[in-house]
């Protein structure tokens, strides 16, 4: 492993301007920025000509399935996925088997991603085993560094457990994540509930059931005065809703996925279990609020909920598959679309995909106890090198079998799409080159 | 749109124009005259090769399907899936690779998810795939078998043939439909064919078993089932399964029977002429009185008997592309 690297040639990014600047990594920091650096020794330089180099993208929402559901994908193959996709650091999600809702759980999973390439943080369960009745032990697991707790998969259902879950991780300074769908008016549904659903015979998931949730926990945190996180906001409504709520001075943040602001239910159309997703792909208008609202700023980040699934399980029949779709490799260059393509505001996709996620998952300043350094800072000299140096018109067309996922389900396969990480360097380390994790 | 069946899977009928539809009715009134004669078979899919795979048990409808595969000497793979390795985990593709491997032309499958047809069409694009219901989704041969019972009670007022007079007895019919549209495959089949062949078409049904969307449907919604009965030509009623009045859709079976049952005491307020259908099983004195299924304005035993020329037709223009001797 070559220990120096120099990127040359590109655009950094920083907060609020952007210039031309050559950049060195040595011993796991940025040690120079500056107009023109040479390469001495044994550096390795990365041509980053018409490429910005911007903090390493974070993902809030990674489902990496390990402990239970290695056939899916592990902690090593879906870090290596983040890798390739820009990524410098992932949430894990709680949804394992069983689910991490204990400090041995939650250790396991950060040992594991201490072997991998990047920064895998975890989030713990709220419930003991996301049941929804019983609160998990998340003062432990926040003194290991747990700073997000979700039942996600599903929402809390009970209003009085997320009532009490809301006061207990107040003091604790962690921010509690909502998947937000009523249960009771989602038990059998399988796409976005409407005409379509009602034409081809599928039981709906209603966008008001998204809404009711959001609501409810709107008014929970009003109440408690803890920090809450919204999980892939679907609908232009519930966005419409936190963001209003912003506005009041609630400490709220919300996440969008990709597929939701790319694909609309139409795709479900042909009973495909690939577009299947819990919620579930919306109208065509609320695609289009989700990507104004990208642009506008009403929500915080944009959050992968990759979602590996192995293969057989998505021959099933429609109502049987499981949820969920791919997301980690392909989430920057969909988000770069939707922000205008060439003419995208490269601030805001680094807002949207590093910094404030950083922030939410408090990953700002690192943590020494997990090994965990920090992400979504500036690419300045004594920072933590964490950085991406993204190619926004590189053109590359998806293919699931090239994958570094063990899943192959992806919706975009075949699609070609602009935009794409040539390097990604993690504490210094350069995990990913040219689409290949290292 | 198709404009034939012919070559064609059958998955959702309304993907049939209407002289598609046409020439389904059409060409199932041919075999009705088979069905009549001494020996019952042609050999129009001799040497072919139909499987017969109903995921959910319908002993009705397979029997129906073999029996006219059987009559074209199709040569019938009978797959009883519902109790075999399917319900051990096996997906939708391996099963339907295994059968494939068996070297057939068609499937004729029944599954309780929606779309299982159009997967499987997608899985096996060689092999011609007609749906004998999925879901929630359609029974697009129920559709056939019903509209072809209605032409030709229409046609034979008239002293007519059915194949002469095309779609022309739909237009201006006025068919209600009642029961749970929500979760009935046939309601949405029915929908396709009355609509695609011109009638118009009304749902009675209580608010919990009318499907999302239903206003975007090309039908009209009525409130009052007692105030539409008297506007309409064919009263098509479906079937109310027992578990939807424990509750969870309507308060329970009697206040269904209440609301929107087709008892005799409606029956009686009704025109002489008024056609009355039921694709069956029947719950009798839930959604039909036992007096008005058994009474002359029920056609509900031709409906069962056009089943077999109804499916001869589909199979005989979707597998033999409607070529062939017989």
């Amino acid at each position: 492993m070559v220990s120096e690297l120099v990127l040359r040639g590109g655009t950094v990014i920083r907060h609020h301007d952007a210039y031309r600047a050559d950049v060195r990594v040595a011993e796991g920091r940025i040690v120079q920025v500056a107009p023109s650096i040479d390469a001495t020794g044994g550096a390795r330089v990365i041509d980053a000509r018409g490429c910005w180099i911007g903090p390493a993208l974070v993902d809030l929402h990674a489902h990496l399935r390990e402990p239970g559901l290695e056939a899916a994908e592990t902690i090593d193959s879906g870090a290596r996925a983040a890798a390739v996709g820009g990524y410098g650091a992932v949430v894990a999600m709680p949804n394992t088997e069983p689910a991490l809702d204990s400090v041995a759980l939650v250790a396991f999973v950060l040992a594991r991603g201490a072997t991998t390439g990047i920064d895998v943080a975890v989030a713990g369960a709220i419930t003991q085993g996301r049941r929804g009745e019983k609160l998990a032990p998340i003062a432990e697991m926040a003194a290991l560094g747990v700073r997000l707790f979700t039942d996600d998969g599903a929402g809390v259902a009970s209003a009085e457990v997320m009532r009490r879950a809301l006061r207990y991780a107040a003091p604790l300074g962690v921010r509690l994540a909502q998947h937000c769908e009523e249960p009771s008016m989602v038990q059998d549904g399988t796409m976005n509930d409407g005409p379509l659903a009602g034409r081809l015979g599928l039981v709906g998931r209603p966008a008001l059931a998204e809404e009711l949730m959001v609501l409810r926990d709107l008014e929970l945190v009003r109440a408690t005065g803890a920090k809450m996180h919204f999980l892939h906001l679907s609908t232009a409504r519930a966005i419409g809703l936190v963001a209003a709520a912003r506005r009041e001075g609630l400490d709220v943040t919300a996440e969008v996925a990709p597929h939701h602001f790319t694909l609309d239910e139409s795709a479900c159309s042909d009973y495909d279990p690939l577009f299947k997703v819990n919620p579930p792909l919306r109208s065509l208008a609320d695609v289009a609020a989700l990507r104004a609202a990208l642009r506008a700023g009403d929500v915080d980040a944009v959050a992968t909920d990759h979602a590996p699934h192995a293969p057989e399980s998505k021959d099933l029949a429609f109502d049987e598959a499981p949820a969920g779709m791919l997301g980690l490799e392909h989430a920057a260059a969909l988000t770069l679309e939707a922000l205008g393509g060439e003419e995208a505001d490269a601030h805001q996709f680094f807002s949207l995909l590093s910094r404030r996620p950083a922030a939410i998952a408090q990953l700002r300043a690192g943590d020494a106890r997990v090994a965990l350094s920090a992400h979504g800072g500036e690419v300045a000299e004594g920072e933590d090198a964490n950085v991406v140096v993204f190619d926004p018109r590189e053109s590359w067309t998806v293919d699931r079998e090239r994958l570094q996922s063990r899943a192959r389900n992806t919706p975009y396969h075949a699609r070609t799409l602009r935009g794409r990480a040539r390097a990604t360097i993690v504490r210094g380390r350069l995990v990913a080159y040219d689409g290949e994790a290292l | 749109m198709m404009d034939s069946l012919r070559g064609q899977n059958l998955l959702d009928l309304g993907e049939l124009s209407r002289s598609a539809l046409i020439e389904v009715l059409d060409t199932a009134e041919s075999f009705v005259e088979v069905n009549r004669r001494v020996v019952k078979k042609v050999p129009a899919l001799k040497g072919r090769v139909v499987a017969s795979l109903f995921f959910e048990e319908s002993t009705r409808t397979r029997l129906s399907f073999e029996t006219a595969a059987k009559r074209l000497s199709a040569d019938v793979l009978s797959l009883a899936v519902a109790s075999s390795s399917v319900k051990k985990g096996e997906s939708l593709k391996d099963t339907i690779a295994t059968i494939e491997a068996l070297g057939i032309d068609a499937v004729v499958m029944r599954h309780r998810s929606s779309g299982a047809a159009v997967q499987v069409a997608r899985f096996v694009p060689h092999v011609r795939v007609i749906n004998a219901g999925d879901g929630l989704h359609q029974h697009p041969t129920q559709g056939l078998l019903d509209a072809f019972t209605l032409r030709s009670v229409l046609a034979e007022r008239r002293g007519e043939r059915g194949r002469d007079t095309g779609a022309e007895l739909f237009a201006g019919l006025r068919v209600l439909i009642v029961g749970d549209i929500r979760h009935s495959r046939v309601a949405r089949s029915d929908v396709d064919a009355y609509v695609g062949l011109g009638a118009t078409v009304s749902l009675a049904a209580p608010g919990t078993l009318l499907p999302e969307g239903v206003e975007e449907w090309p039908v009209d919604v009525v409130d009052d089932f007692d105030e539409s009965l008297a506007r309409a030509d064919v009263i098509g009623v479906l079937r109310l399964q027992h578990e939807r009045g424990t509750g969870a859709f309507v308060p329970s079976l009697s206040e269904f029977t209440a609301t929107h049952g087709l008892t005799a005491a409606r029956v009686a307020r009704l025109s002489p002429e008024t056609i009355i259908m039921h694709p069956g099983p029947m719950n009798r004195g839930v959604e039909i009185d036992a007096s008005v299924a058994d009474s002359p304005a029920s056609v509900i035993t031709r409906q069962v008997a056009n089943g077999v020329p109804v499916r001869m037709a589909v199979l005989y223009l979707s597998v033999a592309g409607g070529e062939g001797a017989w």
